[in-house]
């Protein structure tokens, strides 16, 4: 049977988010379809049609997918269901939206989050903060799956899949975009990023938040990251969380600054190739995780580091 | 308005919790349980609007083993009027509570549903958008603002690029995130009000629910743990050590 991956694009591109997906669905095994839904998305499709293991794309162009609402995507995900054995998505904030409503309408259980595959119905997913891996077997005739991106390497170029549009569903009308504050930046995305500057509270204020980091980013080319308190006191915007219920981040370098790793954060960074922590307390527990530990005021040391890379 | 608010007795979000040494589950005898933090979130939400003359009543429900009593009580002393326990010792998984929760509002008839966005023990993120799923209702997930108004409801969603903001018309599901509010403390002349108040118990087999697992957990474990790494002596030396050692930058 095949499986059905779902893909996550603004319309004009894919995100990558969509690559570890593939991988994913991959390892289950069986031809891989992959569904686009948009608007104006001809672009999109093209590019998933060379990536490479993609057999089939296929392609909702309706004005009802321009922002893919969870009852518009639900409803066309599961008039397309059939002769699937998974449905497979990224665990992002938009198919943690849309993939539970399908699963309920399919009446099957969804797998969230994987990080694992270990065969067709088996899978890894974590648990409690990631403190715990639970390995868990499904017995639903239809898999639906959301896939944790850092667990799995990004799909590559080199496929010619077929192209075919398929029917749009009626808009369900159930749901009105009224707008979007999206954030702005120049930077990598926080979740594709090689190299992460995450700030806590131990900066104090938004202001040297910025001031501190921002040159620090600029010389290693990262992306900016931040504690859930350092988002409730208003230094950054929210898409910057990185967490158990934030954004989970796997780079090649985390430097935590100001943070004291509670579990929570550890949850979205601790699969990071090397963490680098700066904090001034010895016992913060993020030094029990980090690969580099530099006990100091960040007020000091900060700006010492970004002079020192040159 | 009515308002359902479902909250779940999970782990307390400070305790690290230990695998079974046998690996088939996670070991919660005498751990500190407590109500999923979104829940209490969710909770403050509906107690506000409430204050607001926005809600009538506020129906707090849980489902699981008869400690959730304690976990209703707590709802109700933050504000909840009443409570209704779905009482099983059979572990329940989000379609099951789907499926509960949405016999339970076809009872009460509520015009929103205020859930959490994420239960911390399975970390699912499911329920809310199952239930909106079954009823044929809109959603709005990971809310970080709600205002209702004639019949609609205008919700600030924390997405992955930022912020987005959705209109739904009621009855509908709205599942809470962190920044939605801060929960107020009970105090304890609430405490005491809330013993008083009502709390039905009820089972899965009266709301006629079929709750079988539908996913087996084969085993669990930890997973490896980082080492702890070396403390530097100063930037001269984290600077060499990621170009030499780490060869991260
Ligand atoms: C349900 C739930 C979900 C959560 N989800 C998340 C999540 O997704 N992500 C997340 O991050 N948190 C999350 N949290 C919150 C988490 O529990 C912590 O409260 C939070 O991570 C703390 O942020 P922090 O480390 O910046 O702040 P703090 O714990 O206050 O730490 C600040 C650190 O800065 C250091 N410091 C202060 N001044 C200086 C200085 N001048 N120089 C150097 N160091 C200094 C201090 O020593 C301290 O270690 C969640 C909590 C709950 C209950
Ligand atoms: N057993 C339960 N009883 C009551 N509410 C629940 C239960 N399980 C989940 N919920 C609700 O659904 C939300 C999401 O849970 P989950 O889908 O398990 O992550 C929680 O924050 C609760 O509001």
């Amino acid at each position: 049977m095949a499986i059905l991956v779902i893909a996550e694009h603004d319309n004009v591109s894919l995100k990558p988010a969509t690559l570890n997906a593939l991988t994913a669905a991959c390892k289950i095994g069986g031809e891989l379809h992959v569904l686009v839904a948009g608007s104006g998305c001809a672009e999109v499709a093209a590019a998933v049609a060379s990536l490479a293991g993609v057999a089939r794309v296929r392609v909702a162009d309706a004005a009802q997918y321009a922002d893919q609402s969870a009852e518009n995507m639900a409803a066309l995900v599961v008039a397309n269901a059939a002769g699937y054995s998974h449905i497979v998505c990224p665990a992002t904030t938009n198919g943690k939206n849309f993939m539970p409503r399908v699963a309920a309408l399919l009446d099957v259980a969804q797998i969230s989050d994987i990080v694992a595959v270990e065969s067709a119905d088996i899978f890894v997913r974590p648990i409690y903060a990631g403190n715990v891996l639970a390995t868990v077997q499904s017995a639903d005739v239809v898999k639906v799956i959301t896939v944790r991106t850092t667990a799995f390497e990004a799909a590559g170029e080199g496929g010619s899949a077929i192209i075919e549009a398929l029917t749009a569903i009626a808009d369900t009308g159930k749901s009105r975009l009224l707008g979007r504050e999206l954030t702005k930046s120049g930077r990598p995305e926080l979740t594709a990023a090689r190299v992460i500057v995450s700030g806590g509270r131990g900066l104090g204020n938004g202001e040297s938040y910025h001031k501190l980091l921002e040159p620090l980013a600029d010389k290693l080319n990262a992306a900016l990251g931040a504690s859930r308190a350092a988002v409730d006191a208003g230094f950054v915007p929210n898409d910057y969380q990185v967490g158990q219920t934030g954004k989970i981040v796997a780079p090649q370098l985390y430097i935590a600054i100001g943070i004291s790793g509670a579990i929570q954060h550890l949850a979205g960074m601790k699969d990071s190739k090397v963490i680098v922590a700066i904090n001034k307390d010895p016992e913060a527990p993020i030094f029990q995780v980090a690969d580099y530990g530099l006990v100091g005021d960040l007020f000091e040391v900060v700006p010492a580091l970004v002079a020192a890379l040159g | 308005m009515k308002i359902l608010v479902p909250v779940k007795r999970v782990v307390d979000y400070n305790v690290k919790v230990r695998v079974k040494g046998d690996g088939t589950g996670v070991d919660i005898a005498n751990v500190k349980m407590s109500m999923n933090p979104f829940d209490e979130i969710a909770i403050e939400e509906a107690v506000r609007l409430k204050e607001a003359g926005i809600a009538t009543e506020i129906i707090a429900v849980s489902a699981g083993v008869a400690g959730c009593q304690e976990t209703l009580r707590t709802a109700m002393a933050i504000g909840a009027d009443r409570g209704i326990l779905i009482e099983t010792d059979i572990e329940l998984q989000p379609l099951a509570v789907a499926k509960l929760l949405k016999a339970v509002c076809e009872k009460e008839q509520p015009q929103l549903v205020l859930c959490g966005k994420q239960a911390i023990d399975d970390d699912a993120n499911q329920t809310g958008q199952m239930l909106a799923a079954l009823m044929g209702w809109p959603q709005a997930t990971f809310a970080s603002k709600v205002i209702i108004a004639g019949g609609m409801a205008t919700v600030t969603r924390e997405v992955d690029g930022g912020l987005e903001t959705i209109e739904i018309a009621l009855p509908a599901v709205v599942s809470a995130d962190l920044r939605l509010n801060e929960p107020r403390y009970a105090t304890l002349p609430n405490i005491m009000k809330a013993k008083k108040k009502p709390l039905d118990v009820i089972s899965p087999a009266t709301l006629d629910v079929d709750v079988t697992p539908r996913l087996k957990t084969l085993k669990v474990a930890e997973p490896a743990k980082r080492s702890a790494g070396v403390k530097v002596a100063n930037v001269a030396d984290l600077v060499a050590r990621l170009k030499n050692e780490a060869k991260v930058i």
